[in-house]
């Protein structure tokens, strides 16, 4: 074989495997294009669908047989309602246990077990804290299907998520921080609550808001649990005219979410239920898009501006 | 005798010393006490599960639960064969699978290996802000869209069908699969590809033979966390699938899954201790120990696994 030839051969090859890159290249941003155009196409064709609901009356209206009158009222004071008891109880124990394990733990065969079971409970299937939800707060502790053991019950799902993110924000802070408060005589505590904390908080409040937005569309542990879907009145209200001025006659009262409304809708043959599950899901991905950015915004800002 | 003012206050000092160290260990015992709350949901749902799961198997044997082929708890004629529940599942995990894990890694090893800066640091947070989409929305989706479009090409498609909720949960996972995979292709240092590139490969083959054989611990863990969440999720198959128990390896039919099963009976009223109330929890307890087959298996992947240099 001459020298020619062999370049020619060479010169073919690395022509062939430089096309080859190019292709690929285009397929990676075919690819991309796709996905993220499909998202789109569902979430204007969702709009579309939904836009003619999307008034005023559809937010103050309670559900009907008659889809034109029929509104979410129930559902968004159902989920604001579920909200606040995840919040309750999700933030405080996520908050301290993640403290716990940056601040305090010891390196112990605990700490390990503990630490394995949390990532043992991001992986579990929503559905099954449903199970435990309807077996346990239900049954068990006789909560009935309430919006306290909804709460609770979401409080668990979101656990997880608030745990690590305290970990990672209260990770981020230098030694030094903590070294210059405990050389100014502070307690081990004192250290924590008025260095540690404040510090982290923005890092914190990341992780609580994208689990409420976790919870606020959750739906199958709700099912499970046997939340009504047909819920034409208000729980009532947390305040009172007269001393000491709020009740909690709310947690007992039955209710239903945004999302069970939506599912109950789309579940039905009627198109025009089908709008309303359209423009009720609208309502709701705005509310969880809004959350989620604002706080990968926030965490976007922190790691920029916080440069220890 | 009497204390000089000083000594006084030294002494209230000290006092306060030894209540900050008694408030001090109050606090700590607090805080180890919220970690092990942890271990009590682990134990409720190990509890609960196993509880009404030995009532179920006191009716029913386990060989019976394993290998009958229907599926009819609430008849006259019961029969409890899991694997009919176990079909819809893995058919349309499968399909899902299908479409995530083969255009998940094409658009993983790009954003990490050929896209501009600028195009990750937009797509990146996007995908993210996606994977927040509630799942009965995408259920939506695929009850009134994808299955409309795929029966303008294949006519004979039923209303309510495996392969659309099967396709729908592939476009739910691929941004976790996207965003687990370009991380752990990131993570590959970037000498092992300048020595690649210095041998004259293009990027495609440096991708190929350098990048994804140094990342593939990640990338197969971020496919099995994948397959993980496809048999947990619950919503979409309950809503474009049906909710017919149906024995089938068929994705063009309708058929239910263990996850759909169990939203089938919790919207029906059942009354407590009945054997088709107890029926959920053993669905449940075979659903959790799959998924937990896949956990370790993934986390293990990710971590024990990872290749050092």
């Amino acid at each position: 074989m001459s020298l020619q030839k062999i370049d020619t051969k060479i010169r073919a090859d690395i022509t062939r495997r430089k096309r080859l890159d190019q292709w690929f290249s285009l397929l990676g941003l075919f690819a991309l294009i796709i996905c993220v155009l499909t998202i789109v196409i569902l979430l204007v064709d969702m709009c579309y669908d939904g836009w003619e609901r999307l008034r005023p009356e559809f937010f103050s209206n309670f559900p009907s047989r008659h889809a034109s009158r029929a509104g979410i009222l129930s559902a968004w004071v159902g989920s604001a309602l579920v909200m606040l008891v995840t919040f309750f109880v999700s933030a405080p124990l996520g908050v301290a246990t993640g403290v716990w394990f940056e601040e305090y733990a010891p390196r112990h065969w605990i700490r390990h077990l503990l630490e394995i079971n949390i990532n043992n409970l991001a992986g579990i299937p929503s559905i099954v804290y449903g199970l435990l939800a309807l077996g346990l707060f239900v049954h068990t502790f006789g909560l009935g299907q309430s919006i306290f053991t909804a709460g609770l019950t979401l409080s668990l799902l979101v656990l997880p998520v608030v745990i690590v993110a305290t970990r990672e924000a209260i990770r981020s802070i230098p030694t030094a921080m903590r070294e210059g408060a405990y050389a100014l005589g502070a307690s081990h505590w004192q250290v924590v609550w008025d260095h540690v904390l404040p510090y982290s908080m923005p890092g914190i409040l990341t992780g609580i808001i994208l689990g409420m937005s976790r919870a606020i569309g959750e739906t199958a542990p709700i099912i499970t649990i046997g939340a009504l879907t047909f819920i034409a009145f208000l729980p009532p209200a947390p305040w009172t005219d007269t001393w000491p001025y709020m009740h909690f006659e709310w947690l007992n009262a039955p209710f239903t979410v945004m999302p069970i409304q939506i599912f109950n809708w789309t579940s039905r043959p009627e198109a025009a239920f089908q709008k309303n599950a359209a423009a009720a899901s609208v309502v709701l991905v705005t509310m969880t898009l809004l959350m989620n950015g604002f706080s990968i915004w926030l965490r976007n800002r922190l790691r920029k501006n916080l440069k220890w | 005798m009497s204390f000089s003012s000083e000594q006084r206050v030294v002494s209230t000092r000290l006092a306060k010393r030894k209540m900050r160290h008694v408030s001090e260990k109050i606090i700590e015992t607090l805080l180890f006490l919220s970690a092990a709350a942890s271990i009590l949901i682990t134990v409720g749902v190990v509890y609960i599960l196993v509880r009404e799961s030995v009532l179920f198997f006191q009716h029913v044997s386990i060989v019976d639960f394993l290998t009958d082929t229907q599926w009819t708890p609430l008849f006259d004629d019961a029969h409890f064969g899991i694997v009919v529940l176990l079909s819809g599942t893995i058919v349309s995990s499968l399909v899902a699978l299908g479409v995530a894990i083969p255009v998940g890694t094409v658009v993983a090893l790009y954003l990490s290996e050929f896209a501009p800066s600028r195009t990750r640091n937009i797509i990146k947070p996007t995908l993210e802000l996606l994977s927040g989409i509630p799942t009965v929305v995408f259920g939506y989706f695929a009850l009134l869209f994808i299955t409309p479009l795929l029966q303008s090409v294949f006519p004979e498609l039923p209303g309510f069908n495996l392969l659309s909720a099967g396709i729908m949960m592939g476009i739910m996972i691929m941004p976790l699969i996207v965003s687990i995979s370009e991380d752990a292709i990131r993570a590959v240092p970037m000498n092992l590809r300048e020595g690649s590139y210095a041998m004259g490969a293009t990027r495609l083959q440096t991708a190929i033979r350098v990048v994804i054989p140094a990342s593939i611990s990640g990338i197969t863990a971020s496919y099995i966390l994948g397959i993980s969440r496809a048999l947990g999720e619950t919503m979409i198959v309950s809503i474009a699938a049906g909710m017919q128990p149906n024995f089938t390896w068929n994705p063009i039919e309708p058929a239910a899954t263990m996850t759909a099963y169990i939203v089938q009976v919790a919207l029906g009223d059942l009354p407590h201790g009945s054997i088709g109330y107890q029926t959920i929890f053993a669905t449940g307890l075979t659903l959790m120990l799959s998924t937990l087959l896949f956990n370790i298996l993934g986390f293990w992947m990710q971590h024990k696994h990872r290749e050092r240099y």
